[in-house]
C-alpha cells in the first residue's frame, strides 16, 4: 500500500490536468458542440456578407450577448447533471475533489469556448481586409463571448454543485439567465425612470457593471462610436472605460463573476455529499 | 482490514446512520443487507469517501479515511448504475482511470477477456448496450488489484453467463487475500458468493458476522429464510 502511495502523490498536481484532457475529447465530440460552431461560423458569414461594418458588429454582439449566456449555462447544466455518476466514479479514484471540480469546468469552458472561437474565426477569415475599421470591434465582440463563456460555464458548475434535482437545477439556471438578460434590465429602466429628476449616471453605470451582460455590452457599444446617441450617460461612460481605471474595474468585474461562482461551486463540492 | 466504529450520519432530519460499528476481514467476502434505508448505501459511500460522515471513523489497514484520497489508489469501486461519458471509448475510459492513478503497472485486463470485450472497447460508449456497460464498469473496479473492492448491485443488467463470470472473479479476488464489499437484493446471489454479512438495520449493525452462523443459529438452510427469521423475530420483540 505504501509504495503505491509514494508513486500516487507525485501525480496528484497533475490530476487536474488528465481530467480536462478526457472531458475535452468527450465534450469535443458532441454533436450539439459541432452544431454551435456551425451556427456561429454562419450568422458571422451572413451579417459579414450581407450588412459588414458596425451594422454587422451589432447584430453579432446581440446574438452573442443572448445566446452565450444561454448555451453555457443550459448545456452546462445538462451535461454535468449527466455526468453525476461518472463524478461519483472519479470521487472513488485518487483524485482531491477540487482538482475534479476545476478539471470538469474547464472541461465544459474550454471546448464551448473554442466552439465559438473557431466559428467566428473562420466566417472572420473569409472577410478579413473587407472592413479593418470594424475588425478590433469584433475583437471585442469575440473577447465578450470568451468571457460570457467562462462565467455561465461557471454559473452552470456552481448550480450543479449546490442543487442535487437536475429538472430544478436548469430551472434556476434558465431562471438566472432570463434575470441577466431581460428582467435586470427592465428593473434598470423601471429604476432610471423612477429616479429620472435625479443625476443617475454614476448609479446606471454601477449598475451596468453588477451585471456581466450589460457590462459586455457597454465594452462594445464603447467601440462603436454610438455611445454620442446616450447623452450625457454615454458621455460619462466613454470617459470612465476609457480610463485606464475603468478598463481595470470592468475587467476585474468580470473575471471576479468568473471567479466567485467557482469559489462558491469548489466550496460546495467539497463537503458535497454523493 | 476495515475497522467502521462509531460511524454517524444525517441527510437533514434523517438519521441514516447512528453509530454503527463494522469489521471486515481481509481475504472475505462481506454482504451488507437490509431493508431499504436502513443505510447500505451511505455505509458504502462513506468508505468510498462520496459522502462524508457525522462522527465515527473508518480505518483501513490502520489508516484514517479523511479528506487525503490516496487512500483510494487501493479502492476499486463498481457503482450500480454505470454511466460514463458518452462519445468516450472503453479503451480512453481505461487509459483515464490509470492516468488519474499515475499507475504504470501492468493492469488486471482479465476480465475484458473474459467478457470478450475486446471488440468494444474503441466503440463510443454511448453505443454499448446497458449490459456491455455494466461489464465495462467490472472491468474498471478490478483493474488495479485494489486490495478492498467494493460492489453495488454488481450482477444488475448482466446475463446469466456475464453474471457468472462476475462472481467467479469476485471469488478470485477473495480467494487472493483481498476485502470485498457487496450489495445485491438478490439473497440466493449472496448466499453463493459471501462468507461473512453484515445486517443493518435503522442505521445500526443488527448482525455481522458468518453467512453460516447465522444460519445455524436461525437453523434455516437459507440466507433469505435466515434473515427473514431475524426480521421477524425483531418484529415480536
Amino acid at each position: 500500500m505504501n509504495t503505491l502511495n509514494t508513486t500516487m502523490s507525485t501525480s496528484l498536481p497533475r490530476a487536474t490536468a488528465k481530467i480536462v484532457k478526457y472531458e475535452l475529447r468527450d465534450v469535443l465530440r458532441s454533436r450539439s458542440l459541432l452544431a454551435y460552431t456551425l451556427f456561429f461560423l454562419a450568422v458571422t458569414d451572413v451579417l459579414l456578407r450581407f450588412g459588414g461594418g458596425a451594422r454587422a458588429a451589432l447584430s453579432l454582439m446581440n446574438v452573442v450577448l443572448l445566446l452565450i449566456p444561454l448555451v453555457s449555462i443550459v448545456f452546462g447544466t445538462i451535461y454535468l447533471y449527466n455526468a453525476r455518476e461518472f463524478t461519483e466514479l472519479l470521487l472513488a479514484q485518487p483524485v482531491h475533489r477540487r482538482q475534479l471540480f476545476i478539471g470538469q469546468y474547464l472541461g465544459l469552458a474550454l471546448p464551448l469556448s473554442a466552439a465559438f472561437v473557431v466559428g467566428l474565426g473562420i466566417a472572420l477569415s473569409f472577410h478579413i481586409g473587407e472592413d479593418p475599421e470594424h475588425l478590433s470591434t469584433l475583437l471585442v465582440v469575440a473577447a465578450s463571448g470568451l468571457l460570457l463563456t467562462c462565467i455561465f460555464s461557471a454559473f452552470a458548475a456552481l448550480i450543479v454543485a449546490r442543487i442535487d434535482d437536475k429538472v430544478k437545477g436548469i430551472g434556476v439556471a434558465i431562471g438566472l439567465w432570463l434575470a441577466c438578460t431581460v428582467v435586470y434590465d427592465g428593473l434598470v429602466m423601471l429604476g432610471l425612470m423612477a429616479f429620472a429628476d435625479y443625476p443617475l449616471e454614476r448609479a446606471a453605470l454601477g449598475a451596468m457593471i453588477a451585471n456581466p451582460i450589460d457590462l459586455a455590452r457597454v465594452l462594445i457599444l464603447m467601440r462603436l462610436d454610438v455611445s454620442a446617441l446616450m447623452g450625457y450617460t454615454g458621455a460619462v461612460f466613454e470617459k470612465f472605460f476609457g480610463s485606464a481605471g475603468g478598463t481595470a474595474l470592468a475587467s476585474l468585474a468580470l473575471v471576479l463573476w468568473t471567479g466567485v461562482p467557482l469559489l462558491l461551486g469548489a466550496r460546495r463540492f467539497q463537503r458535497k455529499d454523493f | 482490514m476495515i475497522r467502521i466504529s462509531g460511524l454517524t450520519k444525517r441527510f437533514g432530519a434523517l438519521h441514516v446512520l447512528r453509530g454503527l460499528d463494522l469489521e471486515l476481514g481481509e481475504g472475505k467476502v462481506t454482504a451488507i443487507v437490509g431493508p431499504n434505508g436502513a443505510g447500505k448505501t451511505t455505509l458504502m459511500k462513506t468508505v468510498l469517501g462520496l459522502t462524508r460522515s457525522d462522527g465515527g471513523e473508518i480505518l483501513i489497514d490502520g489508516e484514517r479515511v479523511a479528506d487525503d484520497p490516496r487512500y483510494r489508489s487501493n479502492v476499486g469501486y463498481m457503482p450500480q448504475i454505470a454511466r460514463f461519458p458518452e462519445n468516450l471509448t472503453a479503451a480512453e475510459l481505461i487509459a483515464m482511470m490509470r492516468d488519474l492513478r499515475g499507475n504504470d503497472a501492468p493492469v488486471d485486463g482479465d476480465l475484458i477477456e473474459r467478457f470478450k470485450l475486446s471488440e468494444h472497447l474503441r466503440k463510443p460508449l454511448r453505443t454499448l448496450s446497458g449490459g456491455t456497460r455494466q461489464k465495462v464498469n467490472a472491468v474498471l473496479a478490478c483493474l488495479f488489484r485494489p486490495s478492498l473492492l467494493v460492489l453495488d448491485e454488481p450482477t444488475a443488467g448482466l446475463d446469466p453467463v456475464s453474471s457468472g463470470i462476475l462472481k467467479d472473479k469476485i471469488a478470485e479476488v477473495r480467494d487472493s487475500g483481498r476485502t470485498v464489499i457487496v450489495t445485491s437484493h438478490v439473497m440466493s446471489e449472496l448466499d453463493a458468493l459471501a462468507d461473512d454479512i453484515a445486517f443493518l438495520v435503522e442505521g445500526r449493525v443488527r448482525y455481522a458476522g458468518s453467512v453460516h452462523d447465522l444460519k445455524l443459529a436461525t437453523r434455516q438452510l437459507s440466507l433469505e429464510r435466515a434473515i427473514a427469521r431475524v426480521m421477524v423475530e425483531d418484529a415480536v420483540a
